[in-house]
């Protein structure tokens, strides 16, 4: 055994000394959490959604008025990729009874339950952007909830999302999301996803920020990757239609203003094709790649927010995109992991927040968006923090806690990814905390559904991360698993019922003209096109650090 | 922005020389050298294995097998991604199979043909014993199999090293969801709960949730009892 050498820099070593040398005193030790009062408080003063700069008032369609990040207005305020006189809607390429669109877990078990619920697998087509199953949902990291134990129910999950939402979640949505928790598990488990047991056969389950009870289930800290995996491959066994490197650019409608397919673009050899279809399912995910005021992103690279760009285009409402959500705990040091994520489920199993002096300054399990303000006010105004070599404020999450409350062998046994992807890095976990600061995380709003997944226009769906409203102002960690999965299963469910009474009419694309009319009667002069579909990092934008934080 | 004084490397992309940071990862040395990713880039957190990569150096024979988010370049680096590796996922009725070794054999038969190399296992970029769960899997030993290939992100780099073409990755998937589904199986306090569920036992408590005014949602929000040790 070689002895191990610090993964940080030399000027860290004083600070790390004390994170340390005060790990005794804190064993044990939790800071109190914060009233009511001083998460308001502490929100108002230093989380980005209240930085009013940062936003601007959307000037066109149905949700006109609302007060959203200037990176979201930017697409939304932009005219469609296509002209409609270029595209040929009387040649078909693809004649299907659900078009699903986007490949993570929610499109997946969309998939899976239509076909399970009547729509023969030749009759759905699911187009993805990039690989199957390559999306968010394959990163989380830490769980997914489901109150199923004794000390816990579904009211009590309830009151924890809407709390933590701020009281601004969709009462109905809500609803679903926590009655048919144990009902998703229970169907992974039916699949044969792997979740982490006790001895005694029952579910290994912790608490993470803002849930008053343990419940979120984990696989090691790859619980996104085993639930993709595994969905993936049951939803090839059905022999399901999709293809891959396929992106959706707008939707089309017909004369009956029912949304009935959409255009399709094929990213390998640029052409256009023309899906129609009974229904069709929007999956597409958030827009954590649109880099909210500048921060880093957990975000996988296809997380463009494509979907509420579509979706608002065929008169679809939108809510909840004033707040967005940034993970206390993204990676600060070094350079080449910044802004990925360390799961919440490190504080979890007991992993402890700490300034430059090695000093608890916060519950560790604050709901997200206060957790990042806290850590925020620790760099910004209490400058109680470390500084990177590229010049980035974070704080310590010590880590080490973790085996010192819960034994030796625990993190390699529960953290295999974070143990893994650290030490590419030289920096060891079990020995030594890691440096982070918040990263954007999630997109708290999008299009608004009911409980069967319907949005306001018929014929179209939405499930996960797209939609709005599940989550309030505020989603709470092991939340977004489940979602993907409740809303996936309904939509493919509801797509299906809709798709046997349903019948096209003739294809139109007037909807874009009429965004773009929208557009000249709003006064918005732009050359932007939207969904962007890729993100762009070519060149100099590689090293761009825009981070805009007081 | 990265402090201008950093030093800059030559890194081959697939032959063509290119001079960057020396601290980029590969995939983003790539995106500073001029590629828009379409194939090759997914979470960029090393968890989904789309960016399959490998890499010699200049002066070495041995050719390295990385993710591309996950591996910092280094002069002289000669690089060619494999976004994708060919392979036929064999399909199944997870309900009508049976967990032995005999389905393994039965979908995946080329297992039988490991030579016992170890090269996927040097292969692999997530350090995963992965000839061992090959044979695992070959001995019917499910359960084995199933642990040592749960890291496994399906990158594709075992299946196009290993000389008795053989596709890891697959048994791997198999064996996971055998495990679970027939040696491990359903949990019993999952079951009760949706029965419990069916049975609307919670739907008076959460309509009257869903009615409350957010007053009395925020008293007794934040007077909720928290059970969490």
């Amino acid at each position: 055994m070689t002895e191990y050498k610090s993964g940080y820099p030399d000027y860290m070593q004083e600070s790390l000394q004390k994170v340390a040398d005060s790990r005794s005193s804190r064993f044990g030790k939790e800071f109190t959490p914060m009233t009511a009062e001083q998460r308001q408080q502490i929100l108002e003063k230093f989380h980005p959604d209240w930085k009013p700069q940062m936003k601007r008032i959307l000037r066109i369609g149905p949700s006109k008025g609302m007060n959203i990040p200037h990176e979201v207005a930017d697409i939304i305020e932009a005219h469609p990729m296509i002209k409609p006189e270029e595209i040929d809607l009387s040649k078909i390429d693809y004649d299907v009874d659900l078009l699903i669109i986007g490949g993570g877990g929610a499109g997946l078990s969309a998939g899976i339950l239509a076909n399970e619920n009547g729509v023969a697998a030749d009759q759905i087509l699911l187009i993805q952007k990039l690989r199957l199953g390559d999306a968010n949902s394959k990163m989380a990291q830490g769980g997914i909830q489901a109150a199923d134990t004794i000390n816990d129910n579904p009211a009590i999950h309830y009151l924890d999302v809407i709390g933590g939402g701020h009281y601004a979640n969709k009462p109905d949505l809500v609803e679903a999301l926590v009655k048919d928790a144990p009902n998703v598990i229970k169907w992974h488990e039916s699949l044969g996803v792997m979740f982490d047991k006790n001895p005694d056969g029952t579910m290994q389950e912790i608490a993470g920020g803002g849930t008053s009870r343990n419940r979120m289930h984990s696989c090691k800290d790859y619980t996104g990757l085993e639930l993709t995996r595994v969905v993936l491959d049951e939803f090839i066994n059905k022999e399901i239609g999709y293809k891959e490197f396929t992106a959706a650019v707008d939707l089309i409608m017909d004369d009956k203003e029912q949304v009935s397919g959409a255009v399709l673009y094929d990213l390998e050899n640029e052409e256009y094709h023309i899906a129609r279809a009974k229904s069709t399912i929007l999956s597409t995910g958030g827009f954590g790649r649109l880099h909210i005021q500048g921060y880093a992103t957990t975000n996988h690279y296809g997380a463009t927010g494509d979907g509420i760009v579509m979706a608002y285009r065929t008169g679809a409402v939108l809510r909840d995109l004033d707040s967005t959500q940034y993970h206390p705990t993204g990676a600060a040091y070094p350079e080449q992991i910044v802004g990925q994520l360390a799961t919440e489920k490190l504080r979890g199993r007991g992993a402890q927040p700490v300034n430059k002096q090695g000093e608890l300054f916060v519950y560790h399990l604050e709901p997200r968006d206060v957790e990042s303000s806290s850590y925020i006010r620790e760099c910004y105004e209490r400058d109680n923090c470390l500084t990177t070599p590229t010049g980035m404020k974070a704080i310590w999450l010590d880590t080490p806690m973790i085996e010192k409350v819960n034994g030796p062998g625990t993190i390699e046994k529960e953290f295999a990814a974070m143990l893994r992807n650290f030490n590419r890095w030289g920096i060891d976990i079990r020995k030594e905390p890691m440096l982070v600061f918040p990263t954007l995380h999630y997109q708290n709003g999008g299009v608004e559904i009911n409980a069967n997944t319907e949005t306001n226009v018929p014929g179209l769906f939405c499930a996960g991360e797209v939609c709005g409203g599940v989550h309030g102002k505020n989603r709470l960690m092991g939340n977004s698993q489940l979602d993907i999965y409740v809303f996936g299963r309904r939509a493919g469910k509801a797509a299906a019922t809709h798709a046997k009474k349903a019948s096209s009419g003739k294809l139109t694309l007037n909807h874009l003209k009429r965004y773009d009319r929208w557009l000249e009667e709003a006064g918005i002069i732009t050359d932007r096109k939207s969904p962007i579909i890729l993100p762009e990092y070519r060149g100099k934008r590689t090293l761009e650090h825009r981070l805009k934080i007081m | 922005m990265i402090e201008n004084n950093n030093s800059m490397v030559n890194i081959f992309v697939m032959g063509k020389k290119h001079t960057v940071p020396a601290d980029l990862t590969i995939m983003k040395a790539m995106e500073f050298a001029g590629h828009q990713f379409k194939r090759g880039s997914g979470c960029r957190g090393g968890f989904c294995g789309a960016c399959a990569t490998v890499y010699r150096k200049k002066g070495s024979y041995k050719l390295q097998g990385v993710l591309a988010c996950q591996k910092q370049v280094e002069e002289g680096m000669i690089i060619a991604q494999i976004p994708f590796s060919p392979s036929e996922k064999k399909t199944y009725n997870v309900d009508k199979i049976n967990a032995n070794a005999n389905t393994f054999l039965e979908y995946y038969p080329e297992i039988a043909r490991c030579l016992a190399c170890n090269t996927c296992t040097k292969a692999c970029p997530q350090d995963i014993m992965v000839m061992d769960y090959v044979q695992a899997a070959l001995r019917g030993n499910i359960t084995l199999a199933a642990k040592l290939s749960f890291d496994c992100l399906g990158c594709g780099l075992c299946a196009m090293r290993c000389p008795a073409e053989i596709v890891p990755y697959n048994v791997g998937q198999l064996a996971r969801r055998l495990e679970s589904k027939y040696i491990e199986g359903p949990t019993e306090h999952v079951l009760k709960r949706c029965e419990e569920i069916k049975n609307r036992k919670f739907d008076d408590e959460i309509e009257a949730l869903k009615k409350a005014e957010k007053e009395k949602l925020t008293k007794l929000y934040n007077s909720r009892e928290i059970i969490t040790k």
